[in-house]
This record gives structure tokens, sequence and C-alpha cells, in this order.
């Protein structure tokens, strides 16, 4: 049910002779929707009380039926929202918005005059609902076959229905008007005043109640309650037949300037123009002071049918003092446009959290804020680097130098450094533990750091598409303060990964954003990644990661071995950093081997050991002569460094075996 | 000045009767005094050379009662009309909610009303007042007097009024206009509390 005025209801309509009619018709169509007068047209001047029946039947239908859906909505609300909705290439969602209505209320309709195209659809929507046992109900300030520029086809559908009219209520409903409105207004007058105020010329309810509305306001400035007799000079109303002579005011007539006289009481004087200055001004102020309530009355209509929930500005209605109502309207307004950019926020990023209650209530904006923060971060934060590769672990030594205080400095300065900071190496030299190291040094510089592999990423992008659910991976994204992508060479040929890729490295870039990438494949021999993703990874700072030189090596080994023994072997180490190696994950691979070697004979690791494990016993060289015997030629060491990766050179199967699980 | 204290629940309004010497201000606000019960009148000052010519300025407060809960009152003021008294003039203009200007109708004095109008323009903009959003309402005055002396409304609406605000014919001596003008000008003064919401 939306967009209808709580105060409009049947028990608060005032029927009389001039309104029987339609009321009666519009409760039996209340009643039961779409099977008595469908469609039902109501036609009378403006402020003869349209409105309030139309209202009144969506909150009886309703109040019948719960699940009834009723739509109150005006013609010209209607043209806007079809012209929108024509604009957008939604016409036909505007059509289903409409044909799933049980009681669609329509008000004035003479705003249609002139528009096919809205007539036209009017008359689908018309044959839809009626199709459907919809009811629908028209009012307009004329009857439809004096709307001009009225579809003939939209004339005939109304007369099929019930067309009837609302008269100006007659003096009995005037007075009637005039009771309930001061009964609900808390405003008590003296005998007559109210019957004085009905008999004035009054063409609709709205004068009637504008007439109410000065008479109260000059009461409540006066000394004393009103008379019948001041009323009618208040409201010009004519002076009932039969009325004493003594009780009329004499005809008006300048006075001479003067103080007033004491003795004569204002209302006996020839004529109080103080008097009527005093009622202008009262029932302006009045008017102005008391429009704070129409305007807070209007915003409730206005968020209720947005289905924000107003309990604030109800509250501001139900004071009778207020010290600032333009204030709170203007903090309820400010509230709801921060729940809609949230609103906004996650339909982007979280949609199935955009219907969230919490979006609609005002008063409680941080609960939205809340929501927000757990779709941003709780409830499915990026990956994150990896607690095990820290910057500070990571050996530095010459062949790394460059790359490695290259890193430390966008660790310690941020993005205003080096962005993107790019890491370029082959297998096995360490991109991914500097690339994690460098993703915990910001991360404990506070924020969302996310670290992860290409081949996650783009399973990541491959499953968001299969549910749906890009937007939400792509916010995931947006919100993080750095983002480092290891082995990005992976997205080559992967065109849909590359532009999401793209569009996420020009959105962090722009907000200073921290990125960092590692690459298998030295840029300029790239192939199958878009020039325009190529040129912004070059952008930034490319360094190398070349292979570990030998030093590098044997500290890593000592540290390797330092960590799984005792003591360290220093012979050891050195002759297995002698050892060819072309990255240090086949380095710290020839130590494992050892080890492994060491704890199947039971015997404490030595360069000895070392030497026959990796080198094999002397008796197996007649084996690998026999080897090449058939036809297989190792190549030199120039060619594969990584002896141990040829597979005669390995002692057992379970070495290699180990080699491989690792 | 604040136009609606929300939170004083109080309405004041400034209204400043403002036009060429001897037009007929300060006989204005002689004839609403003479109106308004005791009981609802402050003192009127008036601060008056020998030959009743204003020296400084006349004041009206005129309290209005609770209106709608708010404590209403209206303080009417008049400017000294001859050129000599401007700094006057900028000083008592300070603040005004409204002005009704009042015109000499005499033919004889046409200059003097335009000289007195573009006088209050010229002082309403050095306050960095905005005119064309200044309530405004002329009184075109003195038009009792025999046809062929005074100009005729529409001559004078013409000549003056230019912004085609409301105007009003009037004779202050004996009261003719002098309520309806002050009607006109409070029914745009307090038309601004809704429009403008509440003055700072």
């Amino acid at each position: 049910m939306s967009g209808l005025n709580p105060q409009f209801r049947f028990d608060t309509l005032v029927v009389g002779a001039a309104n029987r009619l339609a009321a009666t018709a519009a409760r039996a169509v209340a009643e039961a929707p779409g099977t008595v007068y469908n469609p039902l047209f109501i036609y009378a001047r403006p402020g003869l009380g349209k409105t309030h029946l139309l209202m009144a039947m969506g909150h009886a239908a309703a109040a019948i039926d719960p699940r009834l859906a009723v739509e109150y909505v005006t013609a010209d609300a209607f043209l806007e929202s079809f012209a929108t909705a024509v604009a957008g290439g939604q016409g036909e969602a505007h059509r289903r918005r409409f044909s799933d209505v049980g009681l669609l209320l329509l008000d004035d309709v003479q705003f249609l005059s002139q528009r096919r195209e809205a007539q036209a659809e009017l008359i689908r929507l018309i044959d839809g609902l009626q199709a459907a046992a919809r009811q629908i109900v028209l009012a307009s300030d004329r009857p439809p076959a004096e709307i001009e520029g009225l579809d003939e086809r939209l004339i005939r559908r109304f007369a099929g229905g019930l067309v009837i009219d609302i008269l100006a209520p007659d003096y009995e409903t005037r007075v009637a008007i005039l009771r309930r409105r001061a009964e609900e207004r808390g405003v008590a007058f003296g005998p007559g005043v109210l019957e004085a105020a009905a008999s004035a010329d009054s063409d609709s309810v709205r004068e009637l109640i504008g007439s109410l509305n000065r008479l109260i306001a000059f009461q409540a400035a006066s000394d004393a309650p009103l008379d019948p007799m001041q009323a009618r000079l208040l409201l010009g109303s004519p002076e009932p037949a039969g009325i004493e002579a003594q009780d009329s005011v004499p005809p008006a007539e300048w006075s001479p300037p003067g103080p007033a006289s004491a003795a004569l009481p204002p209302e006996a004087a020839p004529r109080d123009e103080f008097a009527d200055f005093l009622s202008e001004v009262s029932a302006t102020v009045s008017q102005q002071v008391e429009s704070w309530r129409a305007r807070v009355a209007e915003a409730v209509l206005r968020w209720e049918g947005e289905g924000y929930r107003t309990a604030r500005l109800e509250r501001l209605l139900s004071e009778e003092v207020v010290a600032d109502p333009h204030a709170v309207l203007d903090g309820y307004a400010e509230d709801v446009a921060r729940l809609r950019a949230i609103g906004a926020e996650l339909a982007e990023g979280a949609p199935a959290l955009a219907g969230s209650a919490e979006l609609f209530d005002p008063d409680n904006v941080a609960a939205a804020e809340a929501l927000l923060e757990r779709a941003r971060h709780g409830v499915n934060p990026p990956p994150a680097p990896s607690p095990h590769w820290r910057l500070e672990s990571f050996l530095e030594g010459a062949s790394n130098r460059i790359a490695v205080r290259a890193a430390q400095s966008v660790a310690a300065e941020g993005p205003g450094r080096y962005n993107p900071f790019v890491i370029v190496g082959a297998s096995g030299v360490g991109k991914t533990h500097l690339l994690h190291g460098l993703g915990n040094a910001l991360a404990a510089r506070g924020g969302v750091v996310a670290c992860l592999g290409a081949h996650e990423f783009v399973d990541e992008l491959i499953d968001a598409i299969d549910r749906e659910a890009t937007a939400a991976w792509r916010a995931r994204y947006r919100a993080v303060d750095a983002f480092l992508l290891d082995d990005v060479h992976v997205v080559a040929g992967k065109d849909r990964t590359q532009d999401e890729l793209f569009l996420l490295f020009n959105l962090l870039l722009e907000s200073g954003r921290q990125m960092a990438f590692t690459s298998a494949v030295p840029l300029a021999d790239m192939q199958g990644i878009e020039p325009r993703l190529l040129t912004r990874l070059e952008g930034g700072l490319v360094v190398e990661l070349p292979a570990p030189d030998r030093a590098l090596r044997q500290a890593a080994i000592e540290r390797l071995l330092a960590a799984r023994l005792d003591g360290v072997d220093p012979e050891l180490a050195a002759y297995i950093a002698a050892r060819p190696a072309d990255s240090m994950r086949s380095a710290l691979g020839l130590v494992q081997r050892v080890l492994n070697a060491a704890e199947v004979q039971q015997v404490h690791p030595t360069a000895a050991l070392a030497r026959e494990v990796l080198e094999g016993p002397v008796t197996r060289g007649p084996r690998r002569a026999a080897s090449r015997v058939s036809g297989v030629l190792a190549p030199t060491a120039g060619g594969i460094r990584s002896r141990e990766k040829m597979v005669w050179e390995w002692p057992d199967a379970a070495a290699r075996l180990i080699e491989e699980w690792r | 000045m604040s136009l609606v204290n929300f939170t004083a629940r109080e309405i004041t309004c400034k209204i400043v009767y403002y036009g060429p010497g001897r037009s007929g201000k300060t006989t204005n606000l002689q004839y609403v005094f003479g109106r308004v019960p005791e009981t609802r009148r402050g003192r009127m000052v008036s601060l008056a050379t020998h030959g009743d010519r204003t020296l400084f300025f006349d004041f009206l407060p005129i309290e209005l009662g609770s209106i709608s809960g708010f404590t209403t009152r209206f303080q009417l003021y008049t400017v000294p009309g001859q050129s000599y008294y401007n700094a006057t003039r900028k000083l008592v203009l300070q603040g005004a909610d409204g002005v009704v200007f009042v015109a000499d109708s005499q033919a004889r004095r046409f200059d003097d009303n335009i000289e007195s109008l573009q006088n209050l323009q010229e002082n309403l903009l050095e306050q960095g007042v905005d005119v064309r959003q200044m309530p405004i309402v002329f009184q075109y005055n003195k038009q009792d007097l025999p046809r062929d002396l005074v100009l005729a409304r529409a001559d004078l609406d013409e000549a003056l009024n230019f912004r085609g605000v409301e105007s009003f014919a009037a004779d202050a001596l004996h009261g003719s206009g002098v309520f309806e003008t002050l009607k006109g000008i409070s029914e745009l003064v307090l038309r601004k509390l809704a429009v403008g919401g509440p003055a700072a």
C-alpha cells in the first residue's frame, strides 16, 4: 500500500446528500475489489473530497485483505513514470509494475488530456486489470466526456463501469464537517459559531477548512471566545434571516483619527480596523506557522511511499510545540540521502543486501553503515597475503638488491613511491615471497590488502560470472587499500579478466592505492596481453628478480639448515650452494633431498652424504654412460643447469616423488 | 533581526515607512496608533521639530498577542524624509522585514517621490539587501486632494511601481487606506515565514 494519507479514511469522511452515492459505491468497491463497478470513475470540482474517497477505499480494501496490493498514483505521476520508463527502454517493466496491483487508484485523470501515448497505456492497463479481475478507480475534476482530447475508447471503458459525481456539500454536511474537524483539532467554539461559518458561500470543503482555520486563529488570538456575529464578520457570511437589529454591526464608515475609546469595546466600534487587521494577521500567521505541519505531513507521505520509516516525522506531528521543524525535516532528508548512497553502494557491491530493512530506517543510519561495512570487508574479504612470507625474512644479496630495496621502499612509503610495482623473474626466484612480504608490510600500515595469484583471480571471476555476482566480486576488490597479483602473465589470452583488471587498475591508480604484480615473463615478451594493460604495468616500476647468486644461495641454505638442525655444517652449506641451481627453490630442494636421505639413513647430514646423494656413488658412472647409449643425450650445464632435474641423477624414486610433491 | 524565532516562539516584524518628506508617513503611524487598543500598543516614540517634521524617526510597537503559540509583535518605523537625513534613514532601514513606500500623490511632488525611491534602493543595496527580495508595497497618499492637483493611482503605478507590487490609494489624515496598506505589507512579510523558513 503506497502513497495513502493516513487521515483519509472512511471513518473521517463526512457523508451527506452530496456524496452519499459516491461513498456507497466506493465502499462497495473497497469491500470487493474487481467485482462491482470496474472501473469506478468519480468526478467532482476541486476540494470536494475525491482524493479522500480514493484513499479511503485504499485503506478499507487493505484492511479487509492485507495481501491486496493497493497503489495510489496521480495521473501526472503516472505520466512521469511512464515517460521515464519509455525513455529508459523500460516500458514493459512499467507495465508489469501496475499489472500486479490489486486496487489501482488513479487521481487527477484530467491531466491525461491530450496525452495520447499515456492514454493508450492506460487503456492497456485497464484491459489487463479487468481481465485479471483487479480493480481500477479513477478520479477527475470533470466527467470523462469533458476531458479534452480523451480517447474515445477510454470514455467507453469508463462508461462500462460506473461514473459518479460528488456535489458541493449542503449546509448540514458543512456543519458536520466543521464540527468534526474542530474536534480533531481540539478546539471548542461557542454555540452557533460553526453554523455561522457553514452558512458562508463555500464551493469546496477545502475552503470550508480554510474558514475553520481562520476561526481557530482568531479565537487563539482573542481574549474571549468568538461569538456567531464575529464569525460571520470574519468570514463574510450572510446574516441569518430574522436576526435582531441590535446584533448587527453598522455599515463601515471612516472615523476620525484618535485614540481608541476605552468605553467602546472593539467589537462594538463602528468599524474595528485593528480587529480586522489582527484577524488577517492571525490567519496568515496561523497558516504560515502551521504550514510546517503540512510540510511534515507531505514529507511523511512522500518518504512512506518510498518505503522509509517515518516514525521521527510522525512524532513531530504529534507534538504541540516544535523548536525547529525545518531542521528536523532537513536532518531527516539528509539521513535518507545517506541511506540511498549506502543502498547504491550495496546494490553495486552486494546486491543481495540492497533490499535490507536497515536501508529504510533513517532513525538508525548506523545500522545501515554497519551493514555496508560488513558487506565491504566482513562477509567475504579478498584473499590476504600469506602470513608465512615476511619482507624482513627475504634474503638480500648482490643479485636481488635492487628488487628488495624497491619493495622495502614501497612498503615504507606506500603508493606515492612506485605504483604499480612489478617484479619480473623466472620461476622459483622468490617473486611470490617478495610479493606476499610486501603485502604483509602494507597490511601492517593498516587497511585491507588483497594478495592472490592470477589463477585464483581468474577462477573467482569465472565463478562470479557463473553466479551472476560479478558486481559483488568487483566491489570486493575495488574496496581494497592495496592490490597485489602474483603471476600476472597468466591472464594472457583471458580477455574478460584483462578487462576487469584494466578497470580495477584505473580505479585503484586514480584513488592512489598501491598495486604490485609479479610476472615470470618479461613484460616486453608477453603475448596475449592487451597493450592498454601492458603499458599501464610498464608505467610503474618494473624490477627484475634474477636467479640467486651463490652467496645468496649459501645464506638461504644455512638458514634452512639452522632451522632444521642443531648446528650448521659450513662445508655442507658451501657444497650445496656450489651446486648449480637456477632458482632458490631448486637450491633449497637440494637441501631437502640431503636432509631426507640423512633421515632415512639415520645419520647426521654432511657434505660427504650430500655429495653421495646429489652426485651418486662413483659406481654409478658406467650406468650413466650406459644410459647415454640409449640415445638420450644430456645437455650441458649451459642448457639445463639443474642436474638434479635429470631423472637418472636421482638416487631413488622416493626422492623424486617427494620433489614432485613439493 | 530575527523575523521568526521558533525556539522562543516569537515573531517580530519590523516595517519601515519610507518616502519623501511630508508625504504622510508619520500620519500613517498616528492613525494606526489611534486605532490600536491601549493594551496592545506601546508608547509611540516620535522625535519631531517645532514644525512637526520628523527629526529622527517614529517608532510604534504593536503587540498582537499569541498567534498559533507565537508571541507576535509588529514594530512600525518611519524615516525622516528630508534628503539630508540619509544616515538616519540607513540606520532605521537596517533589519527591516518590509517597507511601505509612502508617495505624495501631488503632481508637484513627483520628482521627490522618484528621488526618495532611488534613495531607498541605494540604501538597501548598500546594506546588501536584494531589492527584489524585500517585501514592499506602495501607498499613494493624499488622494483626497482635488483631482487636478494629484496624479491618479495608475499614473503613479507607472512611474514608481515598476515591479508591479501591491499599491494602495490613501488619505492617511482620515485613515482611508492606512490599515489596508498595513495589511498588505504584513501579508507579504508573513508569507516569507514559509518561503524562507526560519530567519537567522
